[in-house]
C-alpha cells in the first residue's frame, strides 16, 4: 500500500484512506492482519498518535478489530462496509468537482453524458 | 512528568531574546520547537538545561527546579549546534563518557547506529563533516534513554538519505519506548507529519502552542481572480497575501464551509510551512 500524502486533508484521514484502499483492492484480506501502528508509523514516518488515530476511526466503524495482545485485523463484512460507505461519499468526492471542472471549461451536461459513455467502452 | 517553564525571561544586553516564556511539554511526546533564526529557541533549550541562566522565571523538571540540579538534569539530554566534546576525541570515547553521564545510554544500539550511517567509531570529532557532526550527535540523541530529549537543529548538513534515515530511526526508537522528544527546527516541511504539538517562538515570545492537526485547522487559503478574492477577504483575519498577474492566493484564519465559496474561488487547507512563514513574517 502506498499513500502519497497532500496538503489537502489531515493524515490520520488519508492514513484511514490508504488502508480503506487496501481493503478494497483486496490486499489486505478480510479477517487477516495488517501492519501495526509502528509499522505504519515508522513506514510513513508519521507521529504514531496520528496513525492510531487514522486507525482508530476504522476501528470505530468496525472495519478493522483489534486482538488484545495479537493485533489488528480487517473485519468480516468490511468490503461491503465500504463500498457502501464510498458510495455515498461517491456524489461529494467526483461528482462535485466534475460539474465543477466542466462548468470551468463550458462543458455541457449533454457532453460530460457522452464523455461518460466513452469511459464506459472498452 | 513534565517540563514546565514558568516566566522565563532572558536578555543578552539590550536585546530581549525571551519574554516571559511559559509552556509545558508533557511526557512521551513529540514537539516541534518552531521558530526563525534569533527567535529564541536555543536560548530557550539552554536554559532548561542549565547552560544559561534565564534572568527570571524557573523551570520545573517534574516538579523539581532544575537550575543547577543534578537530579533534574540528568533527566534531560540536549544535543546542539555547538560541540562540547574535545577535539581530538575519538567518536568510541565520547560514547564512553556519554555512559558515564547517562547510564540509561545504549551503547550497543549507539555502535549499531554508527554501522547504518557508516560512521567509522575511530574518527575524531574534529575530522568530521559537518553533516556527520550532526550525525554523531542524532546518534547519541537516539541511544541515550533519557526521559526528555532536545534536539536543536539535528538535520543540520545531513543529506536527504540520512534525514529520512533519522526520522525513521526517530519514530521507530519513539515507538518501541516512547519519551519526550522536542525538536528545534526551521526546516518544518520534513518535520511536519513527526511531531504531535507545535510550538511557534517569534522574536521570544511563544505564538502558537497547540497540536499539529489544531494548527493546520485553523486557517485556509483561498485563491482566484484578485477581485473576487478581495471580495471574498472582506472582513476576514488575513495573515499573508500572495499575487501572481492577477491571481491572489490569501491566507485566512478561521473556519469555512465549503458550500459557501462563490464559484470561480479555490479553497485549500494551508499547509505547517506556509503557515509558519505567513506567522512569523515581520
Amino acid at each position: 500500500m502506498n499513500i502519497s500524502f497532500n496538503e489537502e486533508r489531515p493524515i490520520f484521514i488519508q492514513i484511514a484512506e490508504g488502508i480503506e484502499d487496501a481493503i478494497l483492492s483486496g490486499a489486505f484480506k478480510e479477517e487477516s492482519q495488517i501492519p501495526s501502528i509502528t509499522e505504519f508509523s515508522v513506514n510513513y514516518r508519521i507521529n504514531p498518535a496520528t496513525a492510531l488515530k487514522g486507525i482508530n476511526i476504522l476501528v470505530e466503524e468496525g472495519i478493522i478489530y483489534k486482538k488484545r495482545g495479537v493485533g489488528m485485523f480487517v473485519s468480516i463484512g468490511a468490503v461491503e462496509q465500504l463500498k457502501g460507505k464510498r458510495k455515498e461519499q461517491f456524489y461529494d468526492n467526483f461528482i462535485r468537482n466534475l460539474v465543477e471542472e466542466a462548468n470551468r471549461l463550458g462543458i455541457s451536461k449533454d457532453e460530460i453524458i457522452t464523455l461518460l459513455e466513452r469511459g464506459y467502452v472498452k | 512528568m513534565s517540563i514546565e517553564i514558568k516566566n522565563i525571561s532572558k536578555n543578552f544586553g539590550s536585546t530581549c531574546a525571551l519574554d516571559s516564556v511559559s509552556l509545558t511539554f508533557e511526557e512521551n511526546k513529540i514537539y516541534g520547537l518552531l521558530g526563525r533564526n534569533g527567535a529564541g529557541k536555543t536560548t530557550l533549550l539552554n536554559i532548561i538545561t542549565n547552560r544559561i541562566f534565564a534572568d527570571s522565571g524557573e523551570v520545573l523538571v517534574d516538579g523539581i527546579p532544575s537550575k543547577e540540579n543534578d537530579q533534574a538534569l540528568k533527566k534531560i539530554y540536549m544535543m546542539g549546534e555547538k560541540n562540547f566534546y574535545p577535539n581530538n576525541m575519538k567518536i568510541k570515547e565520547i560514547f564512553r563518557w556519554t555512559k558515564e553521564f547517562y547510564p540509561s545510554f545504549d551503547t550497543e544500539y549507539a555502535n549499531k547506529l554508527t554501522e547504518v550511517f557508516e560512521l567509522s567509531l575511530n574518527k575524531n570529532v574534529k575530522s568530521l563533516s559537518t553533516g556527520y557532526n550532526s550525525i554523531f550527535k542524532v546518534i547519541i540523541a537516539l541511544s541515550v534513554n533519557t526521559p526528555y530529549v532536545l534536539c536543536d537543529e539535528p538535520v543540520l548538513g545531513l543529506d536527504a538519505n540520512h534525514r529520512d534515515l533519522f526520522y525513521r530511526l526517530l519514530i521507530e526508537r519513539y515507538s518501541d519506548s516512547p519519551s519526550t522528544f522536542i525538536i528545534s527546527t526551521h526546516l518544518i516541511e520534513e518535520v511536519a507529519n513527526v511531531i504531535e504539538d507545535v510550538i511557534i517562538i517569534k522574536k521570544g515570545k511563544i505564538i502558537k502552542n497547540e497540536s499539529r492537526e489544531e494548527l493546520m485547522s485553523i486557517g485556509y487559503t483561498v485563491s482566484g481572480m484578485s477581485s473576487l478574492v478581495d471580495e471574498f477577504i472582506n472582513g476576514k483575519e488575513v495573515i499573508g497575501i500572495d499575487s501572481i498577474g492577477g491571481l491572489k492566493s490569501a491566507y485566512v484564519i478561521g473556519q469555512i464551509i465549503k458550500e459557501s465559496v462563490p464559484q470561480g474561488l479555490e479553497i485549500t487547507k494551508m499547509d505547517l510551512q506556509k503557515l509558519f512563514i505567513k506567522l512569523t513574517n515581520a
